[in-house]
């Protein structure tokens, strides 16, 4: 009999063949998965987690199946919460000639440019071109970051709203989370290294000085004299946004990862303010979402204002410039478009891959990634 | 010299002239900040551990570690004896120098040992190392989804959760990365 093992009971096994589950005499070290031909297992099941030992690329996406199939399960619910909303999905360019100018992101050369490290510029183009509710699910590309929160090729979910704030978006994403963690695991309830957060909405929320006050003792407005006074020791030539990270990598992730809901972190001090609107000259209009410590996704009221636009990438560039990387040029196409008019609007990225995690309770991306960068 | 895209378990460093082994490490990057590796070290000379950040672009200096080839001979109080067996010179090394995986040697196992200033200081052993089960309760049938396990006891002492399906005096492969049961195999 030809198939694959189910169960093995005792001196019993089920296999599954082409067109009967039979009862068969189980042959010594048959395990469920295997794939067995008239009593040999021609191909073991390895199963456990990747890495696992002796492994073959042939049979390792196998040992994800059922985290896949979630995986699966979570894009269907990610299109149906779109679709009911009345959102666009929209397909942007993965080859671009301005991958972005983010201080710490590395893009990863592709043909006559970059592979996108975040579909933004495009996606903004889209709203001054007239659209309102658009989303993408794509991949986007970012040079040598791996780990277990990271892949250097990953998924991600990016949403915008014209005519609107960011509690619109805060909404959305409460409300998306809570269906794709539902679709999957069939409660709101998301599991992270073990333990469970009910994800419902709504979600509790903090500002960013909140935050690094209560958990750091660090105030933002005067970083480094009360990073000294709380005894986290960084150099005095520590850049500010270095100097914050310290801080906040210390004492406020830790402090998040212990939460049992998650948080929306917002108000983030200025010189964090990315492509976020500014709200007043220490503020930038921007949150991020935490579940679990993990850091889901990243929201900006975007900024409109092609000049301020146009010396923030300057900046960056005079930056990137100083610190060795890459310099790259400065997306034309998109500051055009908001010269001639993006409405306010207010936008995210979501990692998709890691709330797959958080409904699968995965620990890893690479569990639920169907292929991981070593299986390339 | 290496850099952070060389960190993996197992590298060993020199820092403020001591020799360090990395056990553990984990890419840290927040959304708008910078990349780093946070990296926990093992003093190869005397055990006690440290974790430091090495941000993207730092350099570490590799440490002169020798490796030979050596026999596990026995336990002697809490010190592991083994033996070069082309010249039969023996060397003792502190159990807790070996951490966990000092569970699962078993007499004559080949291993590397490892010297700094031809100082032993760490021992490895084979990725897989094959034990007979000298203990464990009978599984309980009826659950055979797989992923229900139990503990066994191995003839080095040690404990490794296993299928239900193992008993008494079986032979099991362990990997000795992770202390993990692999698979049942024929004695």
């Amino acid at each position: 009999m030809r198939g694959r093992v189910l169960a093995v009971d005792g001196e019993l096994a089920i296999v599954r063949g082409e067109r009967l589950d039979a009862r068969v005499p189980a042959q010594p070290g048959w395990r469920p998965g295997d794939l067995v031909d008239d009593g040999v297992a021609v191909r073991p099941f390895t199963g456990g987690d990747y890495p696992g030992p002796g492994t073959e690329v042939a049979r390792l996406p196998r040992a994800r199946m059922a985290a896949l199939q979630g995986r699966a399960r979570a894009l269907a619910a990610t299109r149906a919460f779109f679709a009911a909303r009345d959102f666009t999905e929209v397909e942007t360019p993965l080859i671009v000639p301005s991958p972005g100018l983010e201080i710490h992101l590395d893009a990863v050369p592709a043909g006559d440019g970059f592979l996108i490290t975040s579909p933004e510029y495009a996606m903004k183009r889209l709203l001054a071109a007239g659209f309102e509710r658009i989303y993408t699910i794509c991949k986007c590309f970012r040079g040598n970051e791996h780990g277990p929160h990271h892949a250097g090729e990953f998924t991600m979910i990016e949403w915008y709203r014209g005519y609107a704030a960011l509690d619109a978006i805060i909404a959305d994403t409460e409300q998306l989370v809570a269906a794709v963690v539902t679709a999957v695991a069939g409660r709101p309830i998301a599991r992270v290294a073990g333990r469970e957060l009910d994800v419902t909405p709504p979600w509790p929320r903090l500002t960013v000085r909140a935050a690094m006050q209560q958990w750091a003792h660090v105030d933002v407005d005067d970083l480094l004299p009360s990073l000294h006074a709380a005894g986290i020791a960084v150099a005095d030539d520590t850049a500010w946004d270095d100097a914050f990270f310290a801080a906040f990598l210390a004492r406020v992730e830790p402090a998040l990862t212990a939460l049992d809901r998650p948080l929306i972190l917002h108000d983030w001090p200025a010189p964090l303010a990315a492509l976020a609107r500014k709200k007043d000259a220490t503020t930038a209009l921007r949150f991020e979402a935490y579940v679990g410590g993990i850091e889901l996704a990243n929201a900006f009221d975007e900024l409109t204002d092609p000049a301020e636009q146009r010396a923030r990438f300057e900046d960056d560039q005079r930056l990137r410039r100083a610190r060795g990387r890459a310099v790259y040029p400065i997306d034309e196409k998109l500051l055009a478009a908001l010269a001639e008019g993006l409405p306010p609007s207010a936008g995210i990225a979501l990692g998709f891959d890691r709330l797959v995690m958080l409904a699968t309770g995965a620990t890893t991306i690479d569990q639920v990634l169907t292929f991981t960068e070593a299986e390339r | 010299m290496y850099d952070t895209s060389d960190i993996r378990k197992g590298l060993k460093v020199l820092m403020d002239g001591n020799p360090w082994t990395i056990v553990e490490f984990q890419f840290v990057k927040p959304g708008k900040g910078a990349a780093f590796t946070r990296t926990k070290f093992k003093n190869l000379l005397n055990g006690t551990t440290k974790e430091m950040n090495i941000r993207s672009g730092e350099k570490l200096e590799p440490a002169n570690v020798d490796q030979r080839e050596m026999q596990f001979l026995y336990k002697e109080g809490g010190d592991l004896v083994l033996m070069d067996q082309s010249n039969y010179e023996q060397v003792s090394i502190a159990a807790d120098m070996v951490g966990d995986a000092a569970d699962l040697m078993k007499d004559n196992l080949p291993c590397t040992v490892l010297f700094f200033n031809e100082r032993p200081v760490d021992v490895q052993l084979p990725t897989f190392v094959f034990l007979e089960v000298t203990a464990s309760e009978p599984g309980v049938r009826g659950d055979t989804s797989g992923n229900v396990q139990k503990p066994a006891t191995v003839e080095t002492g040690a404990m490794v959760m296993v299928p239900l399906f193992i008993r008494v005096g079986d032979m099991l492969k362990i990997d000795t990365r992770t202390h993990e049961y692999v698979e049942r195999v024929a004695k």
